[in-house]
């Protein structure tokens, strides 16, 4: 069902995680994901899930809320490893046919899987606690030094801001046009792939037409609230950078050197 | 004295039709009125009768095409005072959802202050103020989509106080929310208006125009009848015309005079007709 | 007719935020009435309607119309749809067809019927909801006003020609000429016979005009069944539900608890107003 999507979703919390200055938690979750792979041995993985484990229990997402956001890409893991276990050549364990298993196989799947889901645990918790307008706060700041080259950073945060809030409203209009379609006779579930394009058809016009109209009300509504771009805009929120955001620098830049270190001495 | 002023308005809107040909059609057509500081007032008017672009026209979202509208004496169309305008009136549309702009509650209330340069600890203020005003504090970390129709519409009248404005223009806010929710928002109209902040209000709800102090009576882009909804509500074969209707316990005191039955003239409400009757 | 035993849904079942929508409702409708459903939002009403059209599927319960199973899972839904024409709230934007004769024959062509049957069904539905076919069939629907694209989307389904017309909120947003002319045209369809009509509404004083029988719907159950009459005799219990009273039912149960002798049950400002002056004629 629509409504079960929890993408991008924020977990509301006061935990110390949550205060991180979004800038920090954006830059560490990119230079995590550069650590992943990074790595070449399992012991780096232990020192990711080790610190994963620390921010996931200091930040208190419940680990249900975690797993929800792994469900959508399950399909995606299932495939990689699929891949792996039999496209792999080296010592053969089991064969039927051409399909074979090798130890290799196996070794890079569970390598592959394992870092799949690291990463998209360390990436659904940067959502997870940052909530959306700090995070497209944080975005715009760290891509405002880029302003003086011609990039828009303000109207690029600000279109992520509108993305976040209108995505659930979207997936209900969407939901609402197919059911109205379908009262009318409508059947996108029979037929050969032209005709299964063409039934769409009738949802897509609809839902064309809807966003224009969203957008078209949203300006609207945004000018009569004084936007007018970046002049003179304050935050209620300022991103401040404080004595904790030193000390999770450094913990992380510990955690950077554990990986380094592993991958040099090992 | 008078916060509002339109002389002369009128606005067209223009666009080019399948031919090339420009085409315009007047929705405001060569008005004048003027609306009193703190007071209530309802514009009614059935569908394309010109009182949105109206609306849009009290802070400066629409400019006249021609005559002139002044807001607390600016003249909306002098360019560089737009922003002092739209600060003066603030603005809450018909639709809930397509006017919230941020994913958490009180982020989006912020957005007005934020746009207009408010001290970071002002608008933290101004936001738990106008939450627990439209009585939505406890709702302040939700996400906007999850919240009723009428929630939804009390977050963003909040967006509105936020702004500390002298006037709110409320356009259709009822129209798309169920009985429980028109009453909820009714309610804060009220509240608000007794606090002195002026109230303009566009519905089709006859029931709502009858709780302001002054209704305006659009058709065809001109102002038909104005007075006090006693006076408009006494009119009612000329609402007729206009494809409106008066409210329910007025219909019923009117039959009533016909099966000879004395009541005075100023009844609007239920509870007016109720106690006239019990007499 | 339409029965309905047992029906319960629940909504992500399993899930933490599961929630059951209906549960246990049963009641029977029979061909030709007019029936109302009321209740506060999220009392179940919407998925309710849902279900009359096989667009969800229960979790527990059947639904049976003129002897045809829809709860059934071997039953074809279009066969379902030719019986029960379901028009949305705010049906207008479901419009997509570059004209209004188009959009409206979306529905008969899903059907499979021979063109020149659609066309006559296109012809003849525009006309029922009031609209000149000759001088809007090649219009772009999107052209048209708020109330005349309504009608074209209400077209649009009474062109499937069901025997159960189901209706959710057909005037919302309308001003009251606009509110008076929907409610007319779809009484004149009803009259025109045979048909079914299930109308959703928050407006007390529609349903208590129009409704051969009103259902109740709160907290995911039915509450009541019964004529207007019925329904809205039982005031206090429809308040703790958050639910009104037609104005005309109001002020006279107010003037009986205060003390005048309404012995009836007032639906419209007309028998308001004939009671309230016969009572006053007695005691003067």
């Amino acid at each position: 069902m629509i409504r079960d999507i929890t993408l991008g979703q924020y977990y509301p919390g006061n935990s110390w995680i949550h205060k991180l200055d979004p800038r920090i938690k954006i830059i560490a979750t990119l230079l995590y994901i550069v650590a992943l792979f990074v790595v070449r041995e399992f012991t780096g993985f232990i020192v990711a899930f080790v610190a994963l484990e620390a921010v996931i229990i200091i930040s208190g997402v419940p680990r249900k809320f975690i797993w929800k956001g792994l469900k959508p890409v399950i399909l995606i893991i299932a495939f990689t490893l699929i891949i792996n276990i039999f496209m792999i050549k080296g010592e053969v364990l089991w064969q039927l046919g051409f399909l074979q298993i090798t130890r290799e196989g196996l070794r890079t799947a569970a390598f592959m899987g394992i870092r799949l889901v690291l990463l998209i645990i360390g990436s659904s918790l940067l959502t997870l606690t940052t909530r959306p307008i700090g995070l497209t706060d944080g975005i715009e700041a760290l891509l405002s030094p880029f302003r003086k080259i011609g990039l828009p950073a303000h109207e690029l945060a600000m279109m992520m801001t509108i993305a976040l809030r209108f995505i659930p409203t979207l997936l209900e209009e969407t939901d609402k046009i197919i059911k109205a379609q379908q009262a009318r006779g409508a059947d996108f579930e029979s037929g050969n792939i032209i005709r299964r394009a063409k039934a769409l058809v009738p949802i897509l016009v609809p839902l064309f037409i809807s966003a224009f109209r969203i957008a078209q009300d949203l300006a609207m509504a945004m000018e009569a609230r004084c936007y007018g771009g970046n002049v003179k805009r304050t935050r209620m929120n300022e991103i401040k950078m404080g004595s904790r955001d030193l000390a999770a620098s450094l913990l992380f830049a510990a955690f950077l050197a554990m990986i380094i270190l592993q991958r040099v001495l090992l | 004295m008078e916060f509002i002023k339109a002389e002369n308005l009128t606005f067209e809107y223009h666009k080019t039709d399948d031919a090339g040909q420009e085409m315009s059609t007047r929705a405001v057509n060569n008005i004048s009125f003027s609306i009193e500081k703190g007071s209530f007032t309802a514009i009614i008017g059935q569908n394309g009768s010109g009182k949105s672009t109206l609306a849009k026209n009290m802070n400066a979202l629409l400019i006249p095409t021609a005559g002139k509208i002044y807001v607390d004496g600016i003249d909306t169309s002098e360019i560089d005072r737009i922003w002092d305008v739209r600060q003066k009136v603030a603005m809450v549309f018909q639709n809930p959802d397509n006017q919230i702009v941020s994913a958490i509650v009180e982020d989006d209330v912020a957005f007005g202050p934020e746009n207009t340069g408010v001290d970071p600890a002002e608008i933290r203020q101004r936001v738990d103020a106008a939450l627990s005003w439209v009585e939505m504090f406890d709702y302040r970390k939700k996400a906007p989509h999850l919240l009723s129709g009428g929630q939804k519409q009390r977050i963003a009248i909040a967006g509105a106080v936020a702004m500390e404005p002298d006037c709110i223009v409320f356009d259709e806010p009822t129209a798309m929310l169920d009985p429980a929710g028109r009453a909820e928002v009714m309610n804060i109209i009220r509240k608000l208006n007794a606090r002195g902040i002026t109230a303009i209000l566009i519905t089709h709800f006859m029931e709502e125009a009858a709780q302001a102090d002054y209704v305006l009576v659009m058709d065809d882009g001109k102002i038909k009848m104005e007075g006090s909804p006693l006076e408009i509500f006494r009119r009612t074969d000329e609402l007729k015309d206009l494809s409106l209707d008066v409210p329910a316990p007025v219909a019923l005191a009117d039959k009533l005079r016909e099966e000879g039955i004395d009541l005075p003239e100023d009844i609007l409400t239920t509870d007016r007709l109720v106690e006239e009757l019990i007499k | 007719m339409i029965e309905v035993k047992k029906l319960t849904h629940v909504y992500s079942e399993g899930l933490p935020h599961q929630q059951v929508a209906v549960e246990d409702i049963s009641f029977t409708i029979e061909t030709g009435e007019f029936v109302g459903i009321i209740g506060h939002t999220g009392s179940g009403k919407s998925t309710l309607l849902q279900h009359l059209n096989g667009l969800l599927k229960p979790k527990s319960g059947s639904i049976v119309i003129d002897g045809l199973d829809i709860t059934n899972s071997k039953t074809a839904m279009i066969d379902v749809r030719k019986k029960v024409g379901l028009v949305f709230q705010y049906p207008e934007y479901q419009l997509f067809e570059e004209t209004v004769a188009k959009d409206v024959a979306f529905g008969p062509q899903n059907l499979g019927l021979p063109q020149e049957e659609i066309d006559e069904r296109v012809r003849s539905s525009i006309m029922a909801v009031g609209l000149n076919y000759d001088s809007i069939k090649n219009i772009s629907p999107f052209e048209l006003s708020g109330g005349q694209k309504r009608r074209v989307a209400i077209a649009g389904v009474i062109a499937m020609n069901p025997d159960i017309l189901i209706l959710d909120e057909p005037t919302a947003g309308l001003n009251p000429k606009a509110h008076e002319d929907i409610l007319n045209l779809i009484r004149g369809i009803y009259k025109k016979g045979g048909k079914t009509v299930i109308l959703v509404s928050h407006n007390m004083n529609d349903i208590a005009r129009i409704c051969d029988s009103v259902l109740v719907m709160d907290k995911g159950r039915l509450a009541m069944k019964g004529t207007p009459k019925q329904v809205f005799s039982r005031g206090e219990e429809l308040k703790d539900m958050g639910l009104a009273l037609p104005e005309a039912t109001e002020i006279t149960s107010r003037l009986r608890a205060a003390g005048m002798e309404i012995n009836k049950i007032c639906l419209t400002i007309e028998e308001a107003a004939a009671a309230i002056a016969e009572a006053k004629k007695m005691t003067t």
